[in-house]
């Protein structure tokens, strides 16, 4: 198996030294410890010259048994590790989790609470495109775009700690709610990011999107066809990249997408540059949903009613109405808690990364019998030797940079 | 509660035709189907032929001790329609010993790495996976755990490495 | 510099005079390269702390290099696995002399909330470990202070000659897993209880040859 140019013919070579050809490959190891893998992925490369003729990818190098914990903490307690799965934007996981429990459950939120987490999951997308597009500048030389996204996540996670106290691990919603409602101040915060965000935006895309050497290094590289996105089970932005219009939030609309107007971004190219040019779209999208939503967040409650048992009641309630005490305590005990029906059911979000759904097992108290995740990190890490057959070994940064790989989701 | 799509209807429909009487069940508009291990194979190819083109997840429960459960494991295959936009569960039920199944590698490549995930948590063997080795787990492991007879500490096997002090470092 | 009549030394306004174990510490605390050994969450707020806002290079350790041989302290950030520990192992013995190694995070100094199967519950089990961290993670102001802290003890405990690393009894206090030792090699001079005890085990034994 030979792809370099026929000037130079490794196979007949080989044979008049009675070698294999199989002999001049060279095997290069990368990883699990190297700042372009971003995290803790190793690829075995095997290599002609400068070319890639096959990659060998492993994980595991994180592997933490989230699924077995997510067996032995109630609906509750899971969120916080959910934080920690897909760690460049955590609030989206704390919403596909409960969002998950809640197809199970049978729960309707109140029309707030889906304005309310529309908005941060919204929130999240624009952090986590942030970072994976400045990680694909960062390894292929542009180190100021990298500064700038950083900045703007900062911005991001200072409306998320005046949200809820915590800047980056969030753990967010609950049960049939979230933990702490908007205040005016948040409301405030996102206001000024939306009316500076888009400025840096674009001062990112002129640095960026017509850039000769970042042009060059991305384009053509890494092409993946919309028959093999499909076949290879990509989502999210890298399946839109090559063309597969899927894309959750229009397609089964949960939470407020239904009622707000945006665009589905999508490229037909298929290579890094294009899945680079969809996440940068997707970002400028997510700014006009999060603009839609804050000027039409519903008043009333955030929570589902204490009549439901799900959330639990404000101080106000517990104090004051008798209703808000027995459901204060029964949500409190050890053996009390949901009523959870002996069945099993999958939901999923449109995570920035891709759909991102939990396959839940109930058996009848508030700890999930099996809590199965389904990341898209590791169909599209799959996907690696795949795009990178043929291509240098310089092109293995900008491929790797733009599947946004993260560890933690791979391995769970 | 009637099926929330005729066309997911039809295909329960064609599928039962082919292969016998199927156990099938809705919950919050989910339709899930039951088959037996040796038809899946076929099953699944001729749902891919019918617009479910998109294999979002295989995953496996350990039954073990689930209420009234019949089987010790449970895969489930989640598959959706990128044009319509429906979904569909299949299910299958193994029992021990040797749990095997036959690979779906040959209809989505998306399955690969699924199946060895399943193989290396589970020990859910799949017959005709072109490389069927342990994804997460490191090589040398021999317990398979997500099986729910695997505690969750594990058995020691996380303190089970040489130390390393400022003397011999 | 003068010498005068009654032997007291003279110093012009630009010469100072100091240890050179003092000297080679001043150089190394301000000169930190930092290895990240980033695996998770932390590694992101690692980041953070040498990105824009919190920006590391104010403290003189900015110089993230990602060879081993290249650096003095090694950032272990986020969980270490059971796969990823002899990878750990390997990277910290391929370090030089002087080391240092600061573990971020509750993951990487006790497990944290993953205490499964899978997950080495503190590095502090298998390699030495300097400072930690506290926090999940921590904010990046967290890792600056450990970062002047850890400043602050090589300044204090270090020596030209390296002295500091291989005072054995130092260090043995950090190791989890403690060697057993053979009842008759225990120094019993000063525990006459002990001493009793031995000498029944040693007539257990018998004589030795």
């Amino acid at each position: 198996m030979s792809i370099a140019p026929a000037e130079y013919d490794v196979t007949n070579r080989a044979s008049e030294e009675g070698a294999r050809s199989e002999d001049y490959l060279w095997t290069l190891n990368f990883g699990p410890q190297h700042p372009a893998t971003h995290t803790t992925l190793r690829l075995v490369l095997k290599l002609e010259g400068e070319r890639v003729v096959d990659a060998m990818p492993e994980m595991g190098y994180l592997h933490s048994g989230f699924e077995k914990i997510g067996e032995h903490l109630t609906f509750n307690q899971y969120v916080t590790v959910t934080d920690r799965m897909n760690y460049i934007s955590p609030i989206a996981n704390n919403v596909a989790w409960h969002h998950a429990v809640e197809a199970l459950l049978g729960i309707d939120l109140t029309p707030r609470c889906r304005y309310v987490r529309t908005i941060v999951a919204e929130l999240a997308r624009i952090s986590d495109h942030l970072l994976s597009n400045g990680a694909v500048g960062l390894d292929t030389g542009a180190f100021t775009f990298f500064l700038y996204a950083f900045y703007q996540r900062e911005v991001i996670y200072d409306i998320f700690e005046t949200l809820c106290g915590a800047r980056f691990t969030n753990s967010y919603t609950r049960v049939g709610g979230v933990s702490q409602d908007f205040t005016p101040l948040v409301i405030e915060k996102i206001r000024a990011f939306l009316k500076t965000f888009p400025k840096t935006l674009d001062d990112m895309e002129r640095l960026l999107t017509r850039n000769r050497i970042f042009v060059d290094r991305t384009k053509g590289v890494g092409v993946l066809t919309k028959e093999e996105a499909i076949n290879r089970s990509a989502t999210g932005p890298v399946a839109r990249a090559s063309g597969v219009t899927r894309d959750l939030r229009k397609d089964e609309p949960y939470l407020a997408y239904a009622d707000l107007d945006f665009k589905v971004a999508c490229a037909s190219a298929g290579d890094c540059y294009a899945r680079y040019l969809v996440r940068m779209q997707e970002m400028r999208e997510s700014l006009k949903i999060v603009a839609q939503a804050l000027e039409n967040l519903p008043s009333g409650p955030v929570n589902v009613g204490i009549d439901q048992r799900m959330a639990l009641p404000t101080k106000q309630q517990v104090y004051s109405s008798i209703e808000g005490t027995i459901s204060h305590f029964e949500l409190s005990m050890a053996n009390r808690g949901f009523e959870v029906p002996f069945e099993e059911s999958y939901a999923a979000i449109e995570a920035p990364n891709g759909e991102l759904g939990f396959y839940i097992v109930g058996d009848g108290d508030d700890t999930a019998y099996r809590a199965r995740c389904r990341p898209p990190s590791v169909l599209h890490f799959a996907l690696f030797p795949f795009l990178i057959r043929g291509h240098t070994l310089s092109d293995v940064v900008a491929v790797l940079g733009s599947l946004n790989i993260i560890a933690a989701e791979l391995d769970r | 509660m009637p099926h929330p799509c005729p066309a997911v209807d039809d295909v329960v429909a064609e599928l039962v035709a082919r292969f016998g009487p199927l156990e099938t069940s809705v919950f919050r508009g989910q339709t899930r189907v039951e088959l037996r291990p040796a038809d899946t194979s076929d099953a699944l190819r001729l749902l891919k032929d019918r617009g479910f083109d998109l294999l979002v997840d295989v995953t496996c429960v350990d039954y073990l001790e689930y209420k009234g459960a019949k089987h010790r494991y449970g895969l489930v295959y989640l598959l959706a329609n990128t044009v319509t936009n429906q979904r569909l569960t299949v299910r299958a039920y193994l029992d021990d010993p040797d749990p095997s199944i036959r690979s779906v590698v040959p209809l989505w490549e998306g399955a690969n790495w699924l199946e060895r995930e399943v193989w290396d948590l589970f020990g859910i063997r799949f017959e005709g996976h072109p490389d069927l080795r342990r994804l997460v787990m490191p090589e040398e492991f021999t317990a398979h755990p997500l099986r729910k007879d695997y505690p969750l500490q594990g058995r020691g096997e996380r303190h089970n490495f040489p130390v390393i002090t400022r003397d011999h470092s | 510099m003068a010498v005068n009549g009654s032997s007291k030394l003279e110093l012009p306004e630009n010469v100072f005079v100091s240890k050179l174990d003092e000297l080679a510490s001043w150089c190394r605390k301000n000169s930190l390269w930092p290895m990240p050994f980033a695996t998770a969450c932390c590694g992101i707020e690692l980041m953070a702390t040498g990105a824009s806002k919190h920006d590391l290079a104010r403290f003189g350790a900015e110089v993230f290099r990602f060879s081993p041989r290249q650096c003095d302290l090694m950032i272990v950030a986020g969980r270490v696995v059971m796969k990823m520990l002899p990878v750990l192992q390997r990277i910290w013995q391929q370090m030089h002399e002087p080391k240092w190694c600061i573990s971020m995070g509750a993951c990487a100094s006790t497990g944290g909330v993953f205490d499964t199967y899978a997950v080495v519950q503190g590095i502090d089990r298998f390699i030495p470990v300097d400072m930690y961290v506290p926090g999940c993670p921590p904010r990046p102001e967290q890792l600056i202070q450990a970062i002047i802290d850890l400043q602050d003890k090589i300044q204090r405990e270090g020596t030209i000659t390296g002295r500091e690393f291989d005072t054995a009894g130092r260090q043995a206090r950090k190791r989890a897993l403690v060697e057993i030792t053979s009842p008759l090699s225990i120094d019993a001079s000063r525990n006459p209880v002990l001493q009793r005890e031995l000498a029944a085990a040693a007539e257990a034994i018998g004589p030795r040859t």
